[in-house]
């Protein structure tokens, strides 16, 4: 590392690995300083708010799943609520508890698939899970037993992990059992210890030193560390209701990017995801959880980026043991779903995926047709603040790092946000740029 | 690194979610990778080997015209090319924009769509290379994947269900969610491969399987008129995941 650079070049890292979609990243160096970065997301666009017009309102949620094979459920919960909402519907009680059950499926196999086989091996030294399997197999063994439970949660209620065929507006198609739930529960207590084992063991990893200070971004409930619903929270101030958030957050298109930017209405760049979650909602972690973060080290809001490994692995403990508190109260009701009567309207709706806030808006005619989409994914939102932090962290080790060894760090530091590039391509809205026609 | 045939996934337009599917093979996921020598699959590794490789799983169709070049790349490093899901096989869901005026999809999309490079239409991985094997399904499923991988790695051809949904659903004893509810379900004219999934969690089938081969819809309209969908919503039903063309889908 004592390599010396010239003072002006480009860095590129074509195709970043172990993320979610297709995207790479350019670095410009003027006179030994960064001058410019950009996360270039070059993933075909897929339309999704396009196509969605003139659909039925009982579609998107099989329809926006397919934007992400990683977090589909987040899609079909958001696209659920925004509908809900849009129909002056609400699902509550045991319905909505099997659906935060879902959703802990989907954040348990999220979370154990980017902690053990893409960000883990960063921090290990391996190219990829398989190769650290090699030497650590009992350590990948417990990733992919974890991994495997959150599939199988999903698949007893969803029918299957990727898409799953059981969610409706309203809410599911058909109900779970008791019996078919209790040997779940068992296995989601193995799941729990493997969980707290993951949490001492990543604590242990040789973090580099970055701190950042975006505003932190988050669903918030008063009790509950919130997946379904909530305020809009930050930890700059905002606290508006998610109907609100076109009034709080704009985007806006960069040449470089097929995914959208967004910003904070006062132009600040903004963070969401598990870092923003913890610092806005520790207290209301499971108190597993709670425990499980404090013997990490981990007792306020966390703002090293690397470190959000450590923050996922507290969040599947979260994960798990609420998993078995929603089973322990299950009572399966009399019907599978409520009824949701099309009218005309607009509603909101946002849930927190495994990445960070995801929000749903539609449209609907009075016989339930959609006439406007708008879906702004995790990751859209953080580009912004990853290309912030990329500049800080390259511009800190331009001096002694070369180039080889600096690719290598920024890839780790893109991966620890846990990207998912093919949410982030088909976001759109056709407020940002029409003036005067068919802004909502 | 194990010795057998290499392996590589490639990604165009898609969802990741049948990539996905393969590292959702936990139990058999290492046994797989002793198997063979994965020698390009971004999404799990940053070690990339370059080509020819004995098997390629592509996942994703095709939109840009910098894809239709790296596909005929990728077919000409790959002895064994297999298309992973709908996307690949039938174009999947982002082909709905086929049916609709691309330059107003970028105008309600993007404010400046000068910079974005997309194509008219979004075809299969077929309309631009010749295909081994083509697996359906939105995703695929795992036991189908790894039926390829085993039959590839033996030499043999694999063993894939070629009826329809309906014929499964009736196979796993369940009612009819037509005939018993009035459900509007796609099964008669659907590709066998996912256990009629569905019907088993009571709904109709909804298509992800792709077209089966000798699939008719005519006889199925007037069924799903005669439950209450008008035809404006049987056009979207039969043409949601896997249809890239008006071929299939005039009631
Ligand atoms: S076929 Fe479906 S699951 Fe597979 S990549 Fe395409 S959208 Fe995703
Ligand atoms: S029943 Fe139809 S929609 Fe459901 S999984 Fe099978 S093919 Fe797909």
């Amino acid at each position: 590392m004592t390599h010396r650079s010239p003072p002006s070049r480009t860095v590129r890292v074509d195709a970043l690995s172990r993320v979610e979609g297709e995207g790479g990243l350019d670095v410009q160096i003027e006179d030994g300083r960064v001058s410019g970065v950009q996360l270039r997301i070059y993933e075909p666009p897929r339309f999704f708010e396009a196509f969605l017009r003139g659909r039925h309102h009982t579609e998107p949620p099989d329809i926006t799943a397919r934007i992400c094979g990683i977090c589909p459920v987040a899609y079909q919960m958001s696209a659920c609520l925004a509908i809900e909402d849009a129909c002056g519907v609400r699902v509550d009680g045991p319905l909505h508890e099997l659906r935060r059950l879902l959703y802990f499926g989907e954040w348990i196999e999220s979370h154990g698939l980017h902690v053990y086989l893409l960000h883990a091996p960063d921090f290990m030294g391996y190219p990829s899970a398989i190769d650290m399997a090699e030497d650590h197999p009992d350590l990948v063994r417990r990733g992919l037993a974890m991994k495997k439970v959150g599939n199988d949660l999903l698949e007893l209620i969803g029918g299957r992990a990727v898409h799953p065929v059981n969610v409706r507006v309203g809410g599911f198609y058909r109900l779970p059992t008791a019996a078919e739930l209790a040997p779940m529960r068992e296995r989601l207590l193995v799941g729990l210890d493997a969980a707290l084992e993951t949490v001492a063991w990543v604590a242990g990893f040789d973090f580099p030193d970055l701190e950042h200070h975006h505003p932190y971004v988050a669903l918030e409930q008063p009790d509950d560390y919130a997946v379904l619903g909530g305020r809009i929270r930050s930890t700059a101030g905002l606290d508006v209701p998610v109907a609100d958030f076109d009034r709080a957050i704009e985007e806006t298109q960069v040449p470089w990017s097929t995914a959208l930017h967004a910003h904070l209405l006062d132009g600040d760049h903004y963070l969401v995801g598990p870092l923003a979650r913890f610092a806005l909602n520790r207290e209301r972690l499971h108190p597993a959880a709670l425990a499980a973060a404090a013997t990490a080290g981990l007792t306020g809001p966390c703002r090293n980026p690397f470190q959000s490994i450590v923050v996922r692995a507290v969040e599947l403990v979260h994960a798990f043991a609420s998993a078995v508190d929603v089973i322990d109260a299950y009572e399966r009701p009399d019907r599978p779903a409520v009824d949701v009567p099309a009218r005309a309207g607009v509603g909101h709706g946002a849930t927190e995926a495994p990445r960070g806030l995801l929000y749903h808006r539609y449209e609907l005619a009075d016989d339930g047709t959609i006439l406007d989409a708008r879906i702004v994914p995790p990751t859209s939102q953080n580009q912004s603040a990853i290309e912030h932090d990329l500049f800080d962290f390259i511009d800190d080790r331009l001096a002694d790092h070369d180039d080889v060894a600096l690719a290598a760090g920024i890839e780790a530091l893109v991966r620890s946000y846990d990207p998912c590039i093919s949410c982030a391509t088909h976001f759109l809205d056709v407020r940002v740029d029409r003036t005067g026609s068919g802004a909502p | 690194m194990a010795a057998g045939p290499s392996l590589a996934v490639w990604k165009f337009a898609s969802c990741d979610g049948c990539q996905l599917t393969l590292l959702d093979c936990e139990d058999d996921l290492l046994e797989v990778a002793g198997a063979v020598r994965i020698s390009s699959f971004l999404e799990a590794s940053s070690a990339v080997v370059d080509g020819p490789y004995d098997i390629s799983l592509v996942e994703g169709s095709i939109t840009t015209e910098a894809d239709a070049a790296r596909i005929r790349e990728v077919r000409a490093a790959s002895k064994t090319l297999v298309t992973i899901g709908a996307c690949a096989t039938g174009g999947g869901v982002q082909a709905l924009r086929n049916f609709a005026d691309v330059e107003e999809y970028l105008s309600i999309v993007y404010a400046q769509p000068q910079f974005i490079d997309t194509l008219d239409r979004v075809t299969p991985i077929a309309d631009h290379v010749p295909v081994d094997l083509e697996l359906r399904g939105c995703p695929v499923t795992r036991a189908q994947l790894l039926e390829v991988l085993a039959a590839l790695l033996a030499g043999r051809r694999p063993v894939l269900p070629s009826s329809s949904v309906c014929e499964e659903c009736k196979r796993a004893g369940n009612p009819c969610v037509l005939v018993a509810h009035g459900t509007p379900c796609l099964g008669p004219v659907t590709h066998a491969g996912c256990g009629a999934l569905c019907p088993s969690y009571h709904r109709g089938c909804y298509g992800c399987f792709g077209p089966h081969d000798s699939a008719r819809p005519g006889p199925l309209v007037p069924l799903l008129r005669a439950v209450g969908s008008s035809d404006p919503r049987i056009v979207d039903l039969l043409r949601t995941f896997n249809v890239h063309d008006g071929s299939v889908v005039s009631p």
